[in-house]
């Protein structure tokens, strides 16, 4: 496993609110790379890039076929590609959607645990549908953690009850804990006891 | 690769175990397709493919990749179902509008100079995006002048493609997406409707020349004026990447137009500096040098 450790992030209705609050209290110095998932139009406005760089102080982009995952880096799947992860980079597929999605969550975690085992971090957020539940169990399944946002604090509550219902021991968490675990993340003693 | 041996109650447990057995059980079955058919998938990108082969499993109702690889290694016609599940492509008609209509605005003008076009479609899947261009060209007025090569890897794909037969039900779909990428017509002027399918008019066709082509192992046919080969590469590695970049590369006359798809570039592969970009977004090139 040659890339930093990964956190993977899915979202869809209610997401661009939850994710507002997160990337707040992402720190600068984060030891691993982002990867999120937002169900959304096919059609990219161009508006959103630029919207989610004014709120996280790491860098934010779409990334590219067979790019190298740097550490610090936010990493959003484009519109109407499936994003995968391989050995230390990504990869992407127009295969048919999954869950009625593409960008698929499931495809993006089952992809991610496959590739870097117990160094990914799965993270579900407030959506509709259950998309992100099966990868969840994948994360969890290859030795990595699962955190989901707690239902009651969900906007949309359905995509974090299929993964409380899909992934026994998932650490529910509200949006306040997890930008507490990302802070912790940085300091060097902590990466086990987050497990 | 070999791992280092260790002692067999250090490895994994069981579930995690799982993941790697498959990962192991793909290496071999790609070992022996390749030995007993030919055909080689050992530089495909392995986490699509992964999806790929654990779609075939739910097919065919096998349980496992060994019990699947047992299988093929004696079953033609499996193999045959095999590749056309393996190496089928989604796609539709203009996908992303904003590329065709960048498309139009950036590249029309340049191929306009040339007396003659001619236009490879290499990876054409189920034949969306040919009839989509074919229209383009047609409106551009430049259809008449163009011959068109039409290719994939995949025979069943290449028939739906050619039959040019698609859902209804897509079609309104496929108008949103038509008026986008700056279509000058009314989009049902290109089909005819019927129950619960559409037939794209024959004339979109009559320039259009179909073939199996295997961008792996098959070798360039021709110069080409302009060459579309859009979200085919990110389904290999990036070393079977650079062979089908060189054989890009050697298929298009200088001053050619190149089309990649959204996420795929020119960056890092041998031939980047002899490429120009036109829209570095949309990915739309120009062979320079």
């Amino acid at each position: 496993m040659t890339h930093p450790r990964l956190i993977v992030i899915g979202t869809s209705l209610g997401g661009m609110d939850a994710l507002r609050v997160l990337f707040g209290m992402l720190p600068a110095n984060l030891p691993a790379a982002l990867a999120i998932v937002i169900h959304r139009n096919k059609v990219e406005t161009g508006h959103l890039l630029p919207m989610l760089n004014r709120l996280c102080k790491l860098p934010v982009t779409f990334p590219s076929d067979k790019e190298i995952i740097k550490q610090g880096c936010v990493y959003i799947a484009p519109p109407d590609y499936h994003l995968l992860i391989e050995d230390g980079h990504f990869a992407f597929s127009v295969d048919e959607q999954v869950n009625n999605a593409r960008p698929s969550i499931d495809v993006l975690f089952e992809s991610a645990a496959d590739a870097g085992g117990a160094d990914v971090t799965g993270i579900v957020l407030t959506g509709m549908g259950h998309d992100g539940a099966r990868g969840l169990a994948a994360i969890k399944r290859c030795g990595g953690s699962a955190l989901v946002q707690s239902p009651g604090e969900a906007a949309a509550s359905s995509m974090p009850l299929a993964v409380l219902a899909a992934v026994p021991g998932v650490r529910v968490c509200t949006l306040e804990e997890m930008g507490a675990w990302f802070s912790r993340m940085t300091s060097p003693v902590a990466i086990k006891d987050l497990q | 690769m070999m791992r280092n041996q260790r002692p067999l109650t250090q490895h994994p447990a069981a579930p995690f175990a799982e993941t790697e057995i498959e990962n192991i059980e793909i290496l071999l079955l790609l070992q022996a397709i390749y030995k007993r058919w030919g055909y080689d998938f050992r530089d495909y990108a392995p986490a699509s493919f992964k999806r790929r082969i654990q779609r075939i499993l739910g097919i065919e109702k096998v349980a496992t990749v060994s019990a699947l690889q047992e299988r093929l290694l004696r079953d033609v016609s499996l193999m045959q179902r095999f590749i056309n599940q393996v190496t089928v492509s989604v796609t539709s008609m203009y996908r992303d509008p904003t590329f065709y209509k960048a498309f139009r605005n950036i590249a029309i003008p340049l191929l306009k100079l040339r007396p003659a076009l001619r236009i490879w479609i290499a990876g054409c899947a189920s034949g969306e995006e040919v009839y989509s261009l074919a229209i383009l060209l047609r409106e551009e007025g430049l259809f008449d002048r163009a011959s068109i090569y039409v290719t994939d890897i995949n025979q069943a794909a290449l028939d739906t493609a050619r039959n040019g037969i698609y859902p209804l039900e897509k079609m309104q779909e496929y108008t949103g997406n038509y008026q986008a990428a700056g279509g000058k017509a009314e989009f049902s002027e290109y089909y005819q409707a019927g129950h619960g399918s559409v037939v794209m008019r024959a004339d979109l066709s009559k320039n259009i020349i179909w073939a199996q082509h295997n961008l792996v192992i098959d070798a360039s046919f021709n110069e080409f004026d302009l060459l579309l080969c859009r979200n085919v590469l990110i389904y290999f590695n990036t070393r079977l990447q650079a062979r089908v970049h060189h054989l890009i590369y050697d298929s298009l006359v200088n001053d050619g137009v190149l089309v990649l798809g959204r996420n795929e570039s020119l960056q890092l592969t041998p031939h980047e500096s002899c490429f120009q970009a036109l829209d570095s977004y949309e990915k739309i090139y120009r062979r320079v040098r």
